[in-house]
């Protein structure tokens, strides 16, 4: 269902992603490991229309993201507004640092995407929001403000308000990473449910126990491609490539380095 | 040379210095609210890369540097000679202090905006809202909860700028109090009934204020 | 805009006198604002009062109340100020009270472990002030005091209204005769503009210099 080709991504005259192939196929979870600046999240980033990309291709059911393809393949133009917008609203994505909007109560922000983008009518909207907020373990924080929940409450809400108007694919950036170490569990818990119930998942983690235990499969990034990929079990027991036993003997054993 | 005091002859004009704290009111409202829209473009402006942003901030540094009263004459006795001579004392200045007003208000918002962190304008296209979904539900009520603090003082400021449109011979409090000066020579009471008015009304403005603030818990 | 050039030499000597009566306020302000900010953080609790109740009193009235006062009502008690003494006076109160805020918010954005230390090596206090505190308030509160000294400046111009014979004064007496009021405002306004722009840019530059007080 996500197919991406070739993708190359540069930030000025750094290169930071080389090449990338990779797909997904529905209700499947790849998880995405790697170390810091191997260009996971901005891999994350491009499949959400959130960066641009220089070539290459992320298509979506067929559909290329970000881009128009102009009368011969090779021109290409960024989309506009609004239909960058209608495919951001078919894609979810839950970021390291919630991004909750302050000024919106916890029920508010679920409700948002589904007033807004998916245009139900308030009440039906509330009671959808209301139901996956019980979902994610929250109900009776729906009228907290952010500042009035701890982290991981706040992640369950983003995860929430990204589930809510079903998208196609959710993708999570390292939405455990900024979390303290007590709290991180209760957002495995409500990602575990999610991909069990059959949502298609892009994660980028850190958490290479849970990538294994809720990933189809698991890919190991570095430097910008695609070092080792496959089933978790055979990835990260008996990696195959040096760089990703390095990566295993530093995150493995300690779980809490990031 | 002593000084009698004459508490009862200036309380008879207490109407009017209601009257012309109502006035003076009426300005600030007008003022601040016709200030904003232009201040709000002017942030916009500012903003965006483009032909705008050296003309706002040219229009921003001059009235920033000149004095409100040379602008309340520009108003009223200036623009009668490009013939537009239907502004009464009145509006002369409102106008005046509306453009005045709108360069302080620039300067504001302009910082308010830069201020919202883009992790909620990210957050906002995410979820597929279109740009003027994300400015009108996320990035105004967030820059709007920021600068609350920063327009209160400038409304405040502005009800004391009102003092200046006495100039024009607009009939608010500072106004009534000359008169009343002119009137009784009672100085002191006719000044201290005109500065405790302020005093008053900056306090209650400033609280209230405050507690709007609060309210909107201007967190982040 | 040549009706203006036979009125630019009355608008100068005008110009001669906004400058003068910014220039007075500015020093003796700057003098208020120091010995006032420095006895509203250490001084006995009376004094702090006393400077705290004139700073809230005098910023929350207008500048032209404040001048219509003292000018009408020095006449009450004896023979009164005249309208330049008046000026000074109450633009000197009203500017007193900005610096003296000013001064605080610096010496109070001082680290506390910063005076400790110089405390501790066995200064006396105006050791400290002389060494440790002043050098770095100073640079620190430079853009407010800019600021402020432009609002003298534009606070002068109401001193028109009582008599004094400013750059505004000047440029309405002068429209009153020559008339065509927009070529002679927009020459003060450029003045004025000139004033404050140069003095902010001045600001900035001095500001660049000190970089040390980043603390």
């Amino acid at each position: 269902m996500i197919e991406i080709e070739q993708l190359h991504k540069s930030f000025g005259a750094a290169e930071v992603l080389r090449g990338i192939d990779m797909s997904v196929d529905r209700d499947r979870v790849v998880a995405i490991l790697g170390p810091s600046g191997s260009g996971k999240s901005t891999l994350l980033r491009c499949v959400a229309a959130l960066e641009e990309y220089q070539s290459g291709q992320v298509l979506i059911d067929g559909e290329l993201i970000g881009y128009r393809t102009g009368d011969g393949d090779s021109t290409r133009r960024r989309l506009g507004d609004r239909d960058l917008a209608r495919q951001r609203g078919n894609i979810g994505m839950v970021f390291q640092s919630y991004n909750l909007f302050p000024h919106l109560t916890a029920l508010q922000n679920v409700m948002l995407g589904l007033v807004h983008v998916r245009r139900l009518p308030k009440p039906e909207a509330r009671e959808v929001a209301l139901q996956w907020l019980e979902r994610v373990g929250l109900r009776g924080r729906e009228d907290a403000h952010p500042f009035q929940l701890s982290g991981g409450q706040q992640q369950r809400v983003a995860i929430a308000r990204a589930a809510a108007t079903q998208p196609k694919v959710l993708l999570l950036d390292e939405v455990t990473s900024a979390l303290d170490p007590e709290l991180v569990g209760e957002v495995l818990t409500v990602i575990k449910d999610l991909a069990e119930s059959g949502v298609t998942m892009i994660i980028v983690t850190h958490e290479v126990l849970f990538a294994r235990d809720v990933a189809h499969e698991v890919v190991f990034m570095d430097e910008g491609r695609v070092v080792e990929r496959g089933n978790p079990r055979d990835v990260l027991t008996a990696p195959q490539t040096e760089r990703m036993r390095a990566f295993l003997r530093r995150y493995a054993s300690n779980p809490a380095a990031s | 040379m002593g000084y009698t005091f004459n508490w009862t002859i200036v309380f008879t004009y207490l109407p009017q210095f209601a009257q012309g704290l109502l006035l003076g009111l009426g300005i600030t409202f007008l003022s601040l609210a016709i200030g904003s829209l232009i201040g709000l473009g002017g942030a916009a402006i500012s903003q965006a890369a483009g032909p705008g942003r050296p003309v706002v901030r040219g229009y921003v540094e001059v009235m920033r540097n000149v004095p409100i009263l040379l602008w309340a004459y520009f108003a009223y006795y200036g623009l009668p000679q490009l013939g537009i001579g239907f502004l009464d004392n009145n509006w002369s200045f409102i106008l005046a202090l509306s453009l005045y007003a709108g360069a302080y208000l620039t300067e504001v918002f302009r910082a308010g905006l830069a201020a919202i962190p883009r992790r909620y304008g990210e957050a906002a296209m995410s979820i597929g809202l279109r740009r003027h979904q994300r400015i009108g539900l996320v990035t105004l009520p967030l820059m709007f909860r920021i600068v609350l603090p920063s327009l209160s003082n400038t409304f405040i400021g502005l009800f004391k700028d009102t003092s200046v449109a006495a100039a024009l011979a607009v009939p608010e409090v500072t106004f009534v109090a000359q008169k009343v000066n002119q009137d009784t020579f009672r100085v002191i009471e006719a000044w201290s009934i005109a500065a405790l008015i302020y005093l008053v009304v900056g306090y209650v403005l400033a609280i209230g204020l405050r507690r709007v603030e609060r309210r909107l818990q201007v967190v982040r | 805009m040549d009706v203006v050039i036979p009125w630019l030499p009355s608008m100068a000597r005008g110009l001669q006198t906004t400058l003068w009566l910014a220039t007075v306020v500015l020093v003796s302000s700057s003098l208020i604002g120091a010995i006032g900010g420095l006895a509203i953080v250490n001084g006995p609790r009376p004094v702090r009062w006393f400077l705290r109740g004139y700073v809230d009193i005098v910023r929350g009235i207008p500048i032209l109340v404040l001048l219509f006062t003292v000018y009408f009502g020095s006449s009450a008690f004896g023979s009164g100020l005249d309208q330049g003494q008046a000026a000074i006076v109450a633009l000197s109160i009203f500017a007193g009270a900005h610096m003296t805020e000013i001064v605080r918010g610096g010496i109070g954005s001082l680290p506390r472990a910063t005076v400790e230390a110089a405390e501790v090596i066995g200064l006396t206090s105006v050791q400290r002030l002389r060494l440790v505190v002043a050098p770095l308030v100073l640079p620190r509160i430079l853009p407010p005091w800019v600021n402020t000294a432009v609002e003298i400046v534009k606070a002068t111009s109401l001193a028109s209204l009582i008599g004094v014979i400013d750059l505004l004064y000047a440029t309405n007496s002068a429209i009153g005769t020559a008339k065509h009021p927009i070529a002679f405002y927009l020459t003060a306004a450029a003045i004025y503009f000139v004033i404050g722009a140069g003095l902010s840019r001045a600001g900035a530059l001095a500001e660049r210099h000190y970089r040390y007080h980043e603390y």
